[in-house]
């Protein structure tokens, strides 16, 4: 028995699918904003600031920005659904302790140490998300209470020792070029990409992100669709444990030291470049190209800067301008639009 | 133009106002002459420039061009607080109090009076708030706080407000929309008392039988222009809606018989503590089924509970003989169940979401090929849908934020009926919207259902269940008090079942003062 018959009969209305051509649909978007001005201080850097053209630069940009590109991506949709997750930096620092202790003191395989690591990020992100979306308790509350939890448990793992104890293979691994000596690209990014592809299809081609959306627009208007609001919420903070151990692997084999307080701090960077990228801190806006510029962008101002001979208090206060009037943006924006269609009309 | 001057002039005057925003007229010539001691209706479809005009005169907007009189002499409001000095009190559908005050606190907000040392008289304050409600015969406790006040209630502290202030003009936009019968009845009776102490009041409402039992003179306007003024003694409903319309809209509920088929939707005994208790009912294909009741019998509890965004505690619910699992919409939607839920803006779309992603909203997992979904197959899902209901966007990726409250219907009904459900669960399928659009819903709905679909639909507007509904349902207090079939069902006995209970037990669990 069909009930509601498909749309036919005498020809129905028809729309165009979008109000604007392509053009403006991508250039006039705060993503681009990002990009161009990206694509801007990367240029100029390179005419302008002794030795940044060159292998070198651009090698350890990457070191640097990996963890920070990494955690990224999970923020991102965490964020999007109108939470935060501040306890990144924390399961950092707890996955880099858990592998010092199980290689060097237990005698674990590396392979072991670094699965039970992200075995535990996994676990330290569905507390994360568990307490969320299942109990209800505001994200911002839960994850300052885990930053502090999961930073003690690491901490009281190592006390104030650090494990510097790897094999070399493991510890070389992820410093290790692509392509060869003398280019610019770590092993690092390789995870990385295969991540941002991940992600990229999860927030921007997959049914889950039209969800993701959905719950950071109108939580309640996505109960009513279907969308399973606490499921996706609690695999998000799952994600985001997981991929926050596995950068504090990271962290640890590039600097070949196990510490309980790696990375601390690390979390607003995250949320910073995140937030510099387009992402509303409210929820339901932003895209993963932005994110990708914004945190490439902060990571080009600061290694500018510093072979500039700037200090890092310097560096510090132009990436928080820069965050500051990235975020005024939106309603600068929209203020300028309204004077336009003032005196178009006038 | 609206009438001539009594005696003493026109409390309130507005002729050939205009409001242009950018480039859309919202107002292009209004006009509306209320006299001291009558309570005028202010008529129109959604979009004719009523709330405009209301807005003009609370100091909200500044007219562009026009006359607006109060009492015979020229005004010019830059604000809304030049128009409540002016005495000038509007009472919106829904009012916005600070809801950790208490009652009293409100009504004096900004203007508490004081005593020695400049402290806060909170004596005198609670004495004159609780003189207010005598006087308008109701009773609130002055020193409870806003929270959990009724929506009748606020509007009762907004009124009270209004008179503390010795406002000469009120304007009531849409205030029943809202309320309970019970609760509307009482909302009539101090506008008539406020009536008598000459004050001039202005009713704005989609109820034309509100309207004629309230009030006693109407003006309708259209596409922003005013179009006439007629004593309500003079004029009938039909001569209304023709007027607003522009043209004859010759049956508004066109429901026509369809054939009754097998049972879809089997309801059992479904209980949920505190909302309702034991209801059980059955749906069938073709079949329209109306849940009536006042607002707060729990008759949209009821329907959220049938369709799993909320849980309950006892009972089954089958569709097509197989059960449903309880508190999951996405298992609803499975078993062909659609949901259209009340409040539209937060509940049936994301409003700040493109047309084509709000209605590919719940098909889109057909609509992804191998774990891909792009906006192209959204937009070709979407398109015909909103095509068929006739949905006014100028592209598929406008917002629906900017919607008309029919258009936003409109959306919401494309995107369920994408699913091609069995069953239909539509909360309050017309409220807030216009006339012409709701015959459109009207219609749809009875085509359907002659398709076979089987429909739920929750009601507040009497006529609305009498016309469309095959057979209703009345909710009272949480249970089923009544099953009465198309041709049996009068307003008169929809009515008493749906107040029947409360007639012998008049203390209500929340608001026990109210119904008092």
């Amino acid at each position: 028995m069909s009930t509601a018959t498909a749309p036919a009969e005498s020809t129905p209305r028809t729309y165009p699918s979008y109000a604007h051509a392509l053009w403006r649909r991508v250039l006039l978007t705060r993503e681009f904003a990002v990009i161009a001005l990206l694509l801007v201080v990367f240029f100029y850097s390179r005419g302008n600031v002794p030795n940044f053209d060159g292998p070198l630069t651009l090698y350890y940009l990457f070191l640097d920005i990996a963890p920070i590109l990494l955690i990224a991506l999970p923020m991102t949709l965490v964020i999007v659904t109108g939470e935060i997750d501040l306890s990144v930096a924390s399961v950092m620092g707890l996955s880099s302790a858990l592998l010092g202790t199980l290689h060097a003191d237990a005698g674990w395989s590396m392979p072991m140490a670094a699965l039970a690591a992200i075995l535990a990020g996994v676990l330290c992100g569905a507390v994360n998300g568990f307490l969320v979306a299942y109990v209800g308790l505001p994200s911002l509350a839960v994850t300052i209470g885990t930053l502090a939890l999961y930073r003690g448990l690491a901490e009281g793992l190592l006390g104030t020792k650090a494990i510097t104890d790897f094999p070399d293979k493991w510890r070389d691994w992820p410093s290790n070029r692509i392509f060869g000596d003398g280019t610019s690209y770590p092993m690092i990014l390789v995870p990385f990409l295969v991540l941002l592809v991940l992600f990229v299809w999860l927030l921007h081609f997959s049914t889950f992100g039209r969800g993701v959306y959905e719950i950071g627009l109108n939580d309640e208007a996505a109960h009513f669709t279907g969308v399973n609001v606490e499921r996706t919420k609690l695999l998000l903070f799952v994600m985001s444990g997981a991929v926050s151990a596995f950068a504090g692997l990271y962290f640890t084999l590039r600097y070949g030291s196990a510490r309980g307080d790696n990375a601390s701090g690390l979390e607003l960077q995250v949320i910073a470049a995140v937030l510099l990228g387009g992402v509303s801190i409210f929820g339901g806006r932003g895209a993963l190209h932005g994110v990708v510029a914004g945190v490439v962008l902060i990571g080009v101002i600061s290694s500018a800067m510093r072979l500039e001979g700037y200090t890092v208090n310097k560096i510090n206060i132009v990436i928080g301008t820069l965050l500051v009037l990235s975020v005024m943006a939106t309603p600068a924006i929209a203020w300028v639009q309204r004077v336009w269609a003032r005196r178009r009309l006038s | 133009m609206p009438g001539t001057a009594p005696e003493g002039g026109f409390a309130l005057e507005l002729r050939d106002v205009a409001k242009s925003f950018g480039s859309v007229a919202a107002l292009r010539s209004g006009s509306l002459a209320v006299a001291p001691g009558s309570i005028h209706a202010l008529v129109g479809e959604n979009g004719a420039g009523k709330s405009t005009l209301v807005k003009i005169v609370a100091g909200v907007h500044r007219r562009d061009s026009g006359v607006f009189r109060l009492h015979g002499t020229d005004v010019d409001f830059g604000s809304t607080a030049d128009s409540k000095a002016s005495g000038v009190a509007v009472i919106y559908q829904e009012p916005t109090l600070f809801p950790d005050l208490s009652v009293t606190e409100n009504i004096f907000m900004g203007r508490q009076p004081l005593g020695t040392g400049r402290r806060i008289d909170r004596a005198a304050m609670y004495a004159e708030a609780e003189r207010l409600f005598a006087g308008l015969g109701v009773h609130i406790d002055p020193r409870r706080p806003a929270r959990g006040l009724s929506i009748a209630d606020q509007q009762i502290i907004e009124i009270a407000k209004a008179i503390s202030l010795d406002a000469s003009v009120l304007i009531m936009d849409e205030p029943t929309a809202a309320l309970s019968g019970v609760e509307v009845e009482r909302l009539f009776a101090v506008a008539r008392s406020l009536r008598d102490e000459n004050r001039a009041l202005v009713f704005i409402s989609h109820r034309f039988d509100e309207v004629f039992d309230l009030c006693d003179t109407v003006t309708v306007m259209r596409d922003g222009a005013y179009i006439s003024t007629q004593s309500i003694a003079d004029t009938t409903v039909d001569q209304l809606v023709a007027q607003m319309v522009g043209r004859e809209v010759t049956d508004l509920f066109p429901k026509t018989p369809a054939e009754i088929g097998d049972v879809v939707l089997d309801v059992e005994g479904l209980s949920s503590a505190g909302l309702f208790r034991d209801v059980s009912f059955q749906v069938r294909a073709g079949e329209i089924v109306g849940l009536a009741g006042l607002v707060g019998a729990g008759r949209s509890e009821i329907a959220r509970a049938v369709f799993g965004v909320d849980r309950y505690d006892a009972g089954r619910v089958r569709m097509h003989g197989s059960d449903v699992p309880a508190h999951r919409p996405r298992a609803a939607i499975r078993a062909g169940m659609a949901f259209v839920p009340e409040d539209r803006r937060k509940q049936g779309l994301v409003i700040d979401e493109s047309v084509s992603r709000n209605v590919a909203g719940v098909i889109r997992r057909g609509l992804s090929k191998a774990g891909f979904l792009t906006s192209g197959a959204e937009n070709r899902a979407a398109g015909p849908w909103a095509g068929r209901l006739e949905v006014k966007t100028s592209s598929l990726d406008m917002h629906a934020t900017t919607m008309s409250g029919g258009n936003q219907q409109k959306v919401v009904l494309a995107k369920w009926l994408a699913t091609e459900p069995k069953l239909l669960i539509i909360d309050e399928p017309t409220r807030g919207i216009d006339v012409g659009t709701k015959a459109e819903v009207h219609r749809l709905l009875s085509e359907l259902a002659g398709q076979g679909l089987a429909i739920l639909m929750i009601s507040s507007e009497l006529p609305e269940v009498l016309g469309m509904a095959d057979r209703v349902l009345v909710v009272c207090e949480g249970r089923i008090t009544a099953d009465i079939a198309r041709d049996d069902a009068t307003p008169e006995n929809v009515m008493r079942a749906a107040t029947a209970s409360i007639q012998h037990s008049p203390s209500q669990p929340v608001d026990a003062e109210v119904t008092a």
